[in-house]
């Protein structure tokens, strides 16, 4: 294979400057000492992160949407387990129906989820609750849960499972022992996606957020509409501080290309 | 138990959720779309075809499912012409190298669409620093227009959806035969022609794939377009949103998304035929 000639490597360099430039300057501004937006010509100032803790709707926004994401990716990687086990192992008609319906939401645009959530919601009673935002959350997320323990049950040898069936075991013993372990790098990564996409959806959550129940990319997009300024540089960059720091430990942990190139095949 | 009820016992529950969650809510969207609406009666439920024939007639709505399959198509080809050679790139890159600067493709795609957008507002907006710069060093006199229009939503939402093209084509890639590659050239193929003969052919069917994310995902694009392009440029699910929580008028807001839903379905599942029956070989 030919190695990348000074053309290529342009185009490249070009490619992540396109890439970074945003997520840079965010970072930069949020370093002025200025009242309004400008690059931090006198010096670096941390007052807009000081800034931060005079917002508690901020820090409140972020503790619900932690809480958010742990709770509706663990429901969500509970359920996927046996369906994803259902569709892995079994042949059985509807195969294929059952399966589109469970990737639909990654096909139904989020504003139109968001709407219909919005309008069951508030039939049934529930809108602008917690429970309601979680049960949201779950439905969005089970497609990138599924489709990585879908990833790793295939190919499981069932033979070892039907081994310990013959010695004796319980089917919850088998599972706990035998299958878990086997779809265990699976079942991490799934949950770690589901949480992760939980943790930045905007769009389908700003139409069930509640004053309440609101989470921190949406209490980003409300406040960017009324106005732009170093204050919102200093919360989106410690946002992105807190995802570089997470994909190099997902990085040293996994390999980010098992976990998402991988991620398309299943 | 038989055995033939065993994956639906196993499916079940989430069986159980999507019925309830998805969708009976969907159908309630579908049928609040029928619903009557008035400035003081609120919400009155009955069948009537007004807001449909609202969306239809006035060319408003027009206008903005236009530009929103127009932003849509133009953000497509955009990923393409940059997402395709990077993946190329990428590949043929030492593993070290390719593995940092999968970190750039990727590392993007997890940090929120607001703070990524935000960042293009802080360039190119009307006090943006790159506006001003180039109008401090003299290079142009007013500041380029960005905020506020389709470029500008262009450009943000290309950024925001080019991983998911350079993805699927490098997941293309991978699966070729570098020796074939070097086999044209030892048999004097240019490398142009190698391009267009040997590996373009090849990674069309990862090209298409992306391409149908990109699209659907940029058609019903929120944040990027209500950010940059604002209240004044209006897409389809911003348009929704607006119905929802600002006019309040829930029948025609959920006429729009349906119309969406519906518009994005009939492209993706007729390109997916498209491509399965043009390609149906690359796939088996």
């Amino acid at each position: 294979m030919k190695r990348n000639g000074p053309l290529s490597l342009l185009v490249h360099a070009a490619f992540v400057v396109f890439m970074l430039a945003p997520l840079l300057i965010v970072c930069v501004v949020a370093f002025t000492p200025e009242g309004f937006l400008s690059l931090p010509t006198r010096g670096p100032s941390l007052r807009w992160f000081r800034a931060i803790l005079d917002y508690p709707e901020f820090l409140r926004a972020f503790r619900d949407s932690l809480w958010l994401a742990a709770l509706s990716s663990t429901i969500a990687i509970a359920i996927a387990v046996p369906a994803a086990l259902a569709i892995a192992r079994h042949r059985f008609r509807g195969r294929d129906a059952l399966t589109t319906l469970f990737m639909s939401p990654l096909m139904v645009p989020h504003v139109v989820l968001g709407i219909a959530f919005l309008r069951f919601f508030t039939q049934i009673g529930v809108s602008g609750t917690f429970v309601g935002l979680i049960a949201s959350h779950v439905i969005v997320i089970f497609p990138f849960a599924l489709r990585l323990v879908l990833a790793s049950s295939f190919g499981i040898d069932q033979r070892i499972e039907h081994a310990a069936v013959s010695l004796g075991a319980e089917p919850a013993t088998v599972f706990r022992r035998v299958t878990l372990p086997l779809i265990l790098p699976g079942v991490v990564s799934g949950w770690l996606l589901a949480a992760i996409n939980s943790f930045d959806e905007v769009t389908m959550t700003v139409f069930i957020a509640s004053p309440s129940t609101i989470t921190l990319p949406v209490r980003m997009f409300l406040y960017i509409q009324d106005n732009i300024d170093p204050l919102i540089a200093a919360v989106s960059a410690c946002l992105i501080a807190l995802t570089a720091l997470l994909l190099f430990a997902l990085d040293r942990l996994f390999g980010l290309d098992r976990l998402f190139v991988g991620a398309g095949k299943g | 138990m038989s055995a033939a009820a065993a994956p639906w016992r196993l499916a079940a529950p989430a069986l159980a959720l999507f019925l309830g969650l998805v969708v009976a809510p969907l159908v309630m969207t579908v049928m609040l779309s029928f619903y009557d609406w008035g400035q003081y009666k609120g919400i009155v439920p009955t069948f009537t075809l007004k807001n449909w024939i609202e969306i239809f007639t006035d060319s408003y709505f027009l206008e903005v499912f236009l530009r929103t399959f127009r932003i849509a198509l133009i953000v497509t080809v955009a990923t393409i012409l940059i997402g395709v050679p990077e993946a190329y790139i990428l590949n043929r890159m030492s593993p070290a190298w390719r593995s940092a600067f999968l970190l750039v493709v990727i590392g993007p795609l997890l940090v929120s669409v607001v703070a990524r957008t935000l960042g293009w507002a802080l360039l190119f907006g009307s006090t943006g620093l790159v506006n001003q710069g180039l109008v401090k060093i003299g290079l142009i006199a007013e500041p380029l227009p960005f905020m506020f229009t389709e470029t500008g939503v262009v450009v943000a939402l290309t950024q925001v959806l080019v991983p998911f093209m350079v993805l699927a084509v490098w997941a293309a890639l991978q699966k070729l035969d570098p020796q074939v590659e070097n086999a044209a050239m030892s048999l004097g193929a240019s490398r142009p022609a190698v391009w267009r003969r040997v590996i373009l052919p090849q990674i069309v069917p990862g090209i298409l794939s992306g391409a149908v994310i990109v699209f659907s995902l940029a058609a019903s694009a929120f944040a990027s377009p209500a950010i940059i392009g604002g209240r004044r440029l209006k897409v389809a699910a911003t348009l929704a949103y607006d119905e929802f929580l600002n006019t309040l008028n829930w029948p025609l807001g959920a006429a729009v998304a349906v119309l969406l839903l519906l518009s994005l379905v009939a492209v993706v599942v007729g390109s997916n035929r498209l491509i399965e029956r043009r390609y149906a070989p690359v796939f088996q």
